[in-house]
Order: structure tokens, then sequence, then C-alpha cells
């Protein structure tokens, strides 16, 4: 039976999908039994998938104005 | 994400702007500005920093093309610039060391969860777009900056743990361990907004 601290430093891989089979059902066993580990595993997953959904910003036309003049002016003198 | 898949193909771009095509260095920096921009606001957290950061991650990047090995995306490359930028910009606006990307990590108490509570199946229903942007937005800006690097390009620009040690020199396992508590410390800020009310909140007990 893995540690609920043993069973976080493993947490990132699993994520990922980045554990062997042995180890992945150690960490699976473990959140069957371990109602704390489980919210902490299901809510980490649910953070990583809403940022990974956060819509990207357009970057502001006058930012990009400027960055574009900028390059103008540098490739001008190449 | 990367655009590689679009056309025309980021390769071929690259060898025309080596080449010294003018229209296709454009086209490259028209690909990445906006991701560039967006991980330089976030490691700075100040417009007026990340505008400069992005001119001159962009101007370096044209400047020294020819030292574009190729053996690496050149969103890599160009990230690793922008960084080394951005932290140039933390460190002149602040003199203490909480900006250095070597900063020793301790995997101490504070990855441990501070409150265990369920979320709802989908909590980012119950806020607005422009609410959503601004808590997770506010979330990451109130990580350190070395877990805010990570975690920006590990799950929000979706790179590899590979190409993130890369574009930001470090070790594998450096960014496992700062992703992990990056990813950690986020959904402990986000429980106060997304946990179950009331009653359901023991549900899975």
């Amino acid at each position: 039976m893995l540690t609920c601290k043993e069973f976080l430093q493993e947490l990132t891989d699993y994520l990922d999908e980045n554990v062997d089979a042995e180890i992945r059902s150690k960490l699976e066993q473990h959140i069957t039994e371990c109602p704390n580990c489980w919210v902490v595993c299901d809510t980490t997953k649910k953070t990583i998938r809403i940022y990974k959904g956060m819509e990207p910003y357009p970057i502001p036309s006058d930012v990009e104005a400027r960055l574009m003049a900028a390059l103008e002016k540098k490739m001008a003198l190449k | 994400m990367l655009a590689s898949t679009q056309i025309p193909d980021e390769a071929s771009v690259l060898v025309q702007a080596r080449e010294g095509d003018v229209k296709a260095f454009s086209e490259l920096v028209r690909r990445y500005e906006g991701k560039i921009f967006r991980l330089a606001m976030h490691i700075t957290q100040n417009r007026e920093d990340a505008e400069d950061v992005l001119q001159e991650t962009f101007l370096k990047a044209y400047e020294h093309l020819d030292q574009f090995q190729g053996n690496s995306k050149f969103y890599t490359w160009i990230v690793r610039i922008a960084v080394n930028q951005a932290l140039m910009k933390l460190r002149k606006r602040k003199t203490d060391k909480t900006v250095s990307m070597d900063e020793t990590i301790d995997t101490g108490e504070d990855t441990m969860a501070r409150e265990i509570a369920a979320w709802d199946e989908n909590p980012e229903q119950r806020y607005s777009r422009e609410e959503m942007n601004q808590i997770l937005s506010s979330a990451v800006e109130s990580l350190a900056p070395p877990y805010r690097s990570v975690f920006v390009l590990r799950d929000i620009d979706d790179l590899s743990t590979e190409e993130t040690a890369e574009a930001l020199n470090l070790s594998v396992p450096a960014v496992k361990s700062r992703l992990l508590r990056a990813r950690l410390q986020l959904r402990d800020k986000l429980t106060r907004f997304f946990k179950r009310k009331g009653e359901d909140a023991f549900a899975y007990m």
C-alpha cells in the first residue's frame, strides 16, 4: 500500500499517463482506498483540463503594430 | 496546438526565413506572437514589460536565426529567448532572489493539499468566460515564477516535458517536480471557486 505522500509524488506522471503498469495499478489501488487522494487526483485532473481549454487571448492590435514596426526597422538595417 | 500542420508548413517557411525572406519571418512572427505575448504576460505580470519581451524576443530571433539549429522546434527556441528576456525584466524590477530559475525547490509541506473538497463535474460552467479567465489568470499569477513558467509551457502551451526542460534550460526531473507543485497549488487555489456547494461537498465519502 502506497502512502499518500508516495501517491502525490507519482501524481504528475500518472496524470500524464507516463507510468508503467505496475505503478499505475498501485496508484489506482490507493485512490480506491483513500478518498482524500481520490479528490486530489480528480480535482488536479480537472485543473489541467480547464487550463488546457483556456481561450487564448488575441494579442492587442497596438502591441502587434509596434512589434511589426520594430521588426521592419530591424529588417531594413540588415 | 503548434501551427506546424498548417499550410505552408513550418520547415519550408523557416528555410525561406533563414535565406533572408522577410515575409517568411513575418509569417513565423504571426504564428507565435500571441503565445509569446501570453507567456511574457504570465511571467512579468506587467503589460509594458511583456511588450518589451515580445519585441526583444523576435528581434533577437531575427538577428540570430542562423544560430537556430533546427534540431528543436522553432517555438521551443524562441520560448527560451523569451523566458530569458522575461526573467531579466523581473530581475531588473525586483532585487530579491525569488526570480531565479535555479531556485532550489523543497518538496515540503506546501505540496500537501490544504483543502480537500470534491468539485462539480464541470465546475467551469458556473462562471462566465470572462470570470473564468480572471479566476484562472490570477491563480497562475499567484504562483512563484519557477512554477509559473513550467506550468504555462507544459499545461497551457502544451509543450512536452522534454521541450519544456529544453526551453527553460532545466532537467526533466526539475520540470516534473515543479509541474507537480504548480498543479497542486493551482488545484488548491481553484478549490475555493469550484468545490461542490453545501452537503454535496463530501458526497464522495
